[in-house]
């Protein structure tokens, strides 16, 4: 595809093993989504040593697109650097549409033909988050093969107003079996938790015979339902001062967070967990709206 | 009566307030039909700024005249306004994708559910927006094609060119106007013009449309227009052009012009080379309604819609 002033934009994948199309694995689609760019980076240089010893399984191929969006993320912008569009948002995409319409719809004409597809996803919410695996509940997903990825927990949700026209819904109408992977970060590289991304889509090929590889056994999910996630709000604006980690457990009464009036550095608001539970997301930004969400906790779970 | 429909703490002294302007004779009965007009979804948007004032303006001007209650919120996402942006600022959340909304979620979706429910219960509601930076286009109804037999005498109303009804599949169920007609609120889009501007010509036309609708809804004694007639497209009516090719578009035709198949649109220049990349050809018989008004072109950009006759 040609651009007015960039030249050709190309979308690169790497493809690992011969034949029967098993996975595809698509990394950021927005210019903002470094942490899902530095997952696929590390994940491309595991699957190559794998590749070099022979371990991709005879007969699979694995196909990794670490960006379709690498031009917003070099001009410092979050959606498409032309129109505002958003990747995401544009699928199943149209041939003949727009720039971000082509893309979804190229990506998609690949993607579809695969087994199953794997995307590293960003929250919609701007914060640090419990890594996990997301499923839409469309009737066509299986608990028990997110329960493969080994990650601590897997979210499972209602569509949302925009999920039908994003890249996992689609996958799934096509019978690929979809799971969207959640890092702790998005804007900012975590390493550990990227790590552990990575680690559980090698867990997941080796388990479904794609790869042979020797890695931790990883956890039995947790299954949730975003209905157990319980939104903490803040009452009043100002300077976020976090109290409390994902992953931490909280009882209900503890103070989590404190809002500071940012002009006399008064304490405006404690922010009270409402809820037992573990910290499932916390807000990163040094300031707060009043209403913003500051926590999500899983409620009534234990450590 | 001017009315904050919801007010949320901004980080630093001010507050993010979104307001009402509620019209309505002196002495009500409870029975009046309601009418509300909301603009300012996007930031980018302005047409209905000056649409709502006028409105205003003219009931002032007129307000024996008024028999029914005709609530104006016309800016809805009041920072995006302030900060020329589209989105809600920061979150870069499309707004008019988190309707109905909810009192537990972020700030989008909490002041969503407040304005939602503020307009709940009216008889009618009509959303006014422009189209984008990109393109421009003629007055126009959107709605789709749920309750059209309810929907379509309301937008005729209106005094557009042209209404373009959606089959409900390809409706984004975020939307105002489809969140309020899944709970019998009938409600409809008007876009005009193109985004950052305001085009009097285009605004008056709806202004007078909206005054001819509160007559047809019984809240509005007075004389008005007779609206235009519109042409009603469905989507297999519209004809869409992409670019080919990438560079500037310079424009060969205008909105509201006449073309046949093979008639120049444009053409794609590389500015550097000094060569015309492409030159744009219309793909169909039929009326200019969306014009590209932005000139940098990648590949896919939209360059025209050309409506087909239709049924007048």
């Amino acid at each position: 595809m040609n651009t007015a002033f960039r030249g050709e934009y190309e979308i690169h994948g790497f493809t690992y093993g011969h034949g029967d199309k098993s996975a595809c694995i698509v990394g950021a689609m927005r210019g903002n989504e470094y942490q899902q760019l530095y997952i696929c980076s590390l994940l491309a240089e595991k699957l190559s040593e794998i590749e070099a010893k022979g371990d991709i399984a005879s007969d699979k191929q694995i196909l990794l697109i670490p960006t379709l969006n690498y031009s917003s993320m070099n001009a410092g912008k979050v959606k498409w650097i032309a129109d505002d569009s958003d990747i995401n948002r544009s699928f199943p995409g149209n041939p003949k549409g727009t720039a971000t319409s082509r893309i979804a719809a190229a990506i998609l004409d690949i993607a579809k033909d695969y087994s199953y597809g794997i995307q590293f996803a960003s929250f919609y919410l701007h914060g640090e988050l419990v890594p996990h695996i997301r499923m839409m509940r469309t009737g066509k997903e299986s608990n028990s093969l997110a329960n493969l990825f080994g990650m601590p927990y897997v979210v499972t949700g209602m569509n949302r107003a925009f999920d039908s026209v994003t890249l996992n819904y689609n996958w799934q109408e096509f019978g690929t079996q979809a799971f969207s992977v959640y890092s702790k970060t998005t804007e900012r590289i975590d390493d550990e938790s990227a790590r552990i991304a990575v680690s559980s889509v090698l867990r997941f090929l080796t388990r479904m015979g794609i790869i042979r590889y020797d890695c931790h056994g990883g956890y039995i999910s947790s299954i949730i339902s975003e209905d157990e996630l319980v939104s903490v709000k803040s009452d009043s604006a100002g300077f976020f001062r976090k109290l409390s980690d994902i992953n931490k457990e909280v009882k209900r009464g503890d103070i989590i967070a404190e809002i500071i009036n940012p002009m006399d550095g008064k304490l405006k608001t404690q922010i009270i967990s409402p809820t037992d539970g573990i910290v499932f997301f916390v807000q990163d930004a040094p300031m707060v709206f009043q209403n913003t969400v500051c926590y999500k906790i899983i409620k009534r779970l234990h450590q | 009566m001017i009315e904050t429909v919801v007010s949320v703490d901004l980080m630093i002294e001010e507050k993010l307030k979104i307001k009402k302007n509620r019209l309505c004779p002196d002495m009500i009965s409870g029975d009046e039909k309601r009418l509300c007009i909301v603009s300012g979804l996007y930031g980018d948007e302005l047409q209905g700024q000056y649409i709502c004032y006028e409105i205003i303006k003219r009931i002032k001007e007129d307000f024996d005249k008024l028999t029914g209650i005709v609530d104006i919120y016309p800016s809805l996402n009041p920072l995006g306004l302030d900060s020329r942006t589209r989105d809600i600022p920061d979150s870069e959340i499309d707004m008019n994708q988190l309707f109905p909304g909810s009192k537990t979620g972020a700030v989008g979706e909490y002041t969503a559910s407040c304005i939602f429910d503020d307009i709940k219960g009216a008889d009618v509601c009509i959303d006014l927006h422009s189209s984008n930076l990109f393109i421009k286009e003629v007055p126009q109804v959107r709605l789709n094609d749920c309750n059209l037999d309810k929907l379509l005498p309301i937008a005729k109303c209106l005094n557009t060119d042209m209404i373009w009804i959606h089959p409900s599949t390809s409706v984004l169920n975020g939307s105002l106007a489809y969140a309020l007609n899944q709970i019998g609120t009938y409600s409809m889009v008007i876009e005009l013009g193109t985004a950052f501007r305001i085009n009097k010509k285009y605004c008056d036309k709806i202004v007078d449309g909206l005054f001819y609708l509160m007559k047809f809804m019984g809240i509005w004694n007075s004389e008005s227009i007779n609206p235009h007639v519109p042409s009603i497209t469905n989507d297999k009516d519209m004809v869409y052009i992409n670019s080919e090719s990438s560079g500037i578009f310079i424009p060969n035709v205008d909105l509201y012009e006449k073309v046949k198949i093979g008639d120049e649109i444009g053409t794609i220049v590389d500015v550097i080379t000094g060569s015309v990349e492409e030159i744009v050809k219309a793909n169909a018989d039929g009326m200019i309604c969306s014009i590209r008004d932005y000139p940098v072109i990648e590949e896919g950009s939209l360059i025209a819609r050309i409506v087909g006759d239709g049924d007048e």
